[in-house]
């Protein structure tokens, strides 16, 4: 039940991109076409549930142990990219056909702050999902991970929907390009407000 | 170019918010308020402006298949003093501004400049192209505060300047996104009207 919890919470009631603002560049960035946004939803997916797995066991067993938490931010990034690097090594060796399909969008990942994020707030946030608030455990990290990616995507997708369909209409000078899609986006935002007190 | 124009073009011409479009997580994130959207854009001024140094002092000894991950190491370390800095001086913005903080690693601005500018001009043009850059950051940050505060909650700065509430929808998430959307139409509008 728990676990429905923190999927349904974190895929629409917090969503990713649409109230905590993490992630905003590539959903401005590559939402032009629902499959390259599929294609990036997938890639994101991939790399935060391995760097989050990561991350945590780095908080927990080493960073904790040491008394080096101030590390975090330094430590977080660079397992990032380094992992990023190596999911693309990996790919490209094991999968050529996953790494075509992924493959262009992993370098951009390194930079999406909602990796990032998403390794933090898991490590550094209560959560109250049906009990008290308590910090999740490896477990939960990793669903409530895969569910934000999840609401990442789901709003990614949503979104270049709406940008297909803003391509055929006529729009005024000064609002073309990242001007309307900003306001697109806000409207998104408001209906995905609609959701809040689900859980 | 003169010394005054680097710093200058940071802030009209090359603005980083409202030309370029970058950094657009912490600009929607934490500008609830002027005063956050200030603080904010100060927080990330500095990182910009040490990062830039350092990066400019060092970069003729860095290797250039290594180069960017040296960048990000360098910029998480002016990070994490940052993030020291704002704990022991500034606790209430530093709890206020949350995640976004730690979150200036990976702001396209800061490794945009390094990579761009810093690694390839002098220590003290590199110094200005920060300060430059930042303050246009910040002053970006700053009136989309003030636009979000003053229709959300009535005030600018924490002063009350309409008696009631305010529309809280500007102070939430889709605010946030609306608010910036006009914003830069107003900006492509008055830059057409210019030129």
């Amino acid at each position: 039940m728990e676990y429905i919890i923190i999927l349904i919470s974190a895929v629409f009631v917090n969503n990713i991109v649409l109230s905590q603002f993490l992630g905003v560049c590539p959903f401005l960035g590559v939402s032009n076409k629902v499959g390259t946004a599929a294609g990036m939803a997938g890639a994101v997916t991939f790399v935060m549930a391995l760097s989050t797995l990561t991350t945590y066991l780095l908080q927990y067993y080493v960073l904790v142990p040491l008394g080096i938490e101030f590390m975090q931010t330094i430590v977080f990034i660079l397992v990032i990219a380094a992992l990023v690097q190596m999911v693309e090594i990996i790919l490209k060796k094991i999968s050529p056909s996953l790494y075509q399909a992924l493959g262009i969008y992993l370098p951009l990942i390194s930079t999406n702050c909602a990796v990032l994020g998403v390794a933090i707030l898991v490590v550094a946030k209560e959560f109250t999902f049906g009990s008290d608030p308590h910090m999740l455990n490896l477990a939960q990290s990793i669903v409530f991970t895969i569910a934000t990616a999840l609401g990442f995507g789901l709003a990614l997708i949503l979104f270049a929907g709406l940008r297909e369909q803003m391509e055929l209409s006529n729009i005024p000078k000064p609002f073309k390009g990242t001007p309307i899609a900003l306001i697109t986006a806000g409207i998104l935002a408001l209906a995905f407000m609609g959701f809040a007190g689900l859980v | 170019m003169s010394k005054l124009s680097l710093i200058t073009k940071g802030i009209i011409k090359e603005n980083p918010t409202f030309v370029l479009v970058l950094g657009m997580c912490p600009t929607l994130g934490t500008t609830t308020s002027a005063m956050n959207g200030l603080g904010m854009g100060l927080a990330t001024l500095f990182v910009l402006t040490m990062s830039n140094i350092v990066v400019s002092a060092v970069s003729g000894f860095i290797p250039g298949k290594v180069r960017i991950p040296s960048f990000i190491v360098i910029i998480a370390t002016f990070v994490t003093v940052l993030q020291f800095v704002m704990q022991a001086f500034t606790p209430g913005l530093y709890a206020t501004l949350g995640i976004f903080i730690p979150l200036i690693v990976v702001n396209c601005i800061v490794l945009g400049r390094a990579e761009a500018f810093a690694s390839k001009n002098s220590v003290g043009d590199s110094a200005l192209d920060g300060i430059g850059i930042g303050l246009g950051f910040t002053l970006a940050l700053t009136v989309l505060g003030m636009v979000r505060e003053l229709l959300g909650s009535a005030s600018i700065f924490g002063i009350k300047l309409i008696e009631g509430d305010g529309i809280l929808v500007f102070i939430l998430a889709p605010g946030a996104f609306i608010a910036l959307g006009y914003l830069l139409v107003l900006f492509n509008k008055l830059k057409a009207k210019i030129s």
